[in-house]
């Protein structure tokens, strides 16, 4: 009897070998997994994510970060910052993690059809939004204007230098990037990612948006996007929150009336603009 | 050729002013263009005026002993450059910079607020914009002070 399709044991993880291993950041590094069990690749759409599983230590949410036409290779890029992360993060070629999944709901890649569409990333919110991006640049006549914008702390925390430089050569894409400190040898701008918005070229009224990043950050560059006349039905947020069994049962991500697991990680911010002002939530 | 009041005109800071209040301001102004590095403003001097960008970036910095300058923050196209005209003693409290060529419209402080001073209505049309323009930045420098970018939730 062959392996069983993973939607049928939504809790049982499958084997990964990790083919590649390659650090982004200080702390950050961009891990490439090959499905073992022979049950086939992980098939996604921007913006989802996977339980990884360090056999022994623990499991994690993380967003798939890879090309959403190569699902061959699930691509996770990762901050070590806990036992788990650090311990995914130590992984090396051959070893074998565990992974479920993939699980919620993604960017909402439709609702920006033939539209302008910003793309906000803070800090390591770019690699959940990385997908999307490759996504809208696989098909870049489907759309309007396309604005990437990145904000940092230090240009020393800016992820995927050298996809950004491509992004960048392209004439199709508008990509600015901003740090919250600069250093001698930093030639962009200065300052919070919210302050590149004025000087984007997008049109508000046909633009859909998506943002990730720090809760805080998102919320700020919500509120902004919908002041300058962007739809709040059309901005879209992707949340992070304590996801364990990720399939909408345990209660753990429960975010007001949701769970982030099964109806996100990513919300418009119609939905959840009031839940993000309740500090209990 | 083009009018400084029209180049105004399309500059969002002046966007929506009456004519006429256009013909006033563009008045106390002259175009300018400095070349990579040039200084705008210096720390300690007179602040005598300000400047609407029109194309290139401009850093604004202070002297950090130890650090060197340290760019606090970045102006661009569409953008106001300085406020310390506004108030005595009139001196700028950053350095800035050009960071790449840069074409601005620079003002003459006091013939604008003579100007303003005249005629109140203009003086309280620019006052308002340039008050939204001062709590924006307030506002950027407190998101900025927030460092949301350290460190997060420990898994």
């Amino acid at each position: 009897m062959g392996p069983a399709p993973p939607d049928s044991t939504p809790l049982l993880p499958r084997p990964f070998r990790v083919m590649r291993v390659r650090r982004e950041l200080r702390d950050v590094w961009t891990l490439e997994l090959e499905a073992s069990d022979g049950a086939g690749p992980v098939r996604f759409r921007p913006g989802q994510f996977t339980m990884v599983y360090v056999f022994g230590i623990g499991e994690v949410p993380i967003s798939i970060c890879g090309d959403p036409a190569k699902p061959d290779v699930l691509v996770h890029t990762v901050r070590a910052v806990g036992t788990v992360t650090q311990a995914v993060c130590a992984a090396r070629k051959d070893d074998i993690l565990g992974v479920r999944g993939p699980y919620g709901e993604g960017w909402p890649v439709e609702a920006a059809l033939g539209r302008d569409v910003v793309i906000m990333a803070g800090g390591l919110g770019l690699a959940p939004l990385r997908s999307l991006v490759r996504a809208v640049v696989a098909r870049r006549g489907a759309f309007g204007r396309v604005v990437l914008l990145i904000g940092a702390r230090t240009p020393a925390g800016l992820l995927f230098s050298r996809e950004l430089a491509h992004w960048r050569a392209r004439f199709d894409l508008e990509v600015r990037a901003t740090v919250d400190a600069g250093d001698p040898g930093w030639n962009g701008e200065v300052g919070v990612i919210t302050a590149l918005l004025p000087r984007a070229t997008f049109d508000p009224a046909t633009t859909t948006a998506f943002i990730c990043g720090p809760e805080v950050m998102m919320r700020f560059a919500a509120a902004d996007l919908v002041d300058c006349g962007v739809p709040p039905e059309l901005v879209f947020l992707s949340l992070e929150r304590n996801m364990k069994c990720a399939v909408g049962v345990c209660g753990h991500c429960q975010f007001g009336p949701a769970f982030v697991c099964k109806d996100g990680p990513v919300f418009s911010y119609q939905r959840i603009e009031t839940s993000l002002r309740i500090r209990e939530v | 050729m083009e009018t400084i009041d029209d180049l105004l005109s399309r500059h969002p800071f002046f966007k929506g002013l009456k004519p006429e209040y256009l013909v006033l301001i563009a008045g106390c102004g002259r175009n300018v263009h400095f070349d990579a590095d040039a200084y705008l403003l210096r720390e300690g001097g007179t602040a005598d005026r300000f400047f609407a960008i029109r194309g290139g970036s401009v850093a604004v910095e202070t002297y950090v002993p130890s650090r060197g300058p340290v760019t606090l923050q970045t102006v661009g196209e569409g953008e106001i450059l300085g406020w310390s005209w506004l108030f005595p003693p009139y001196v700028c409290q950053f350095d800035a910079r050009a960071r790449a060529e840069v074409r601005a419209t620079s003002f003459d402080g006091a013939c604008l607020r003579s100007k303003c001073d005249a005629d109140p209505a203009l003086g309280y049309e620019l006052m308002k914009r340039l008050a939204r323009l001062v709590s924006s930045r307030l506002e950027a420098a407190r998101r900025q002070l927030l460092d949301v970018y350290g460190p997060g939730p420990t898994r």
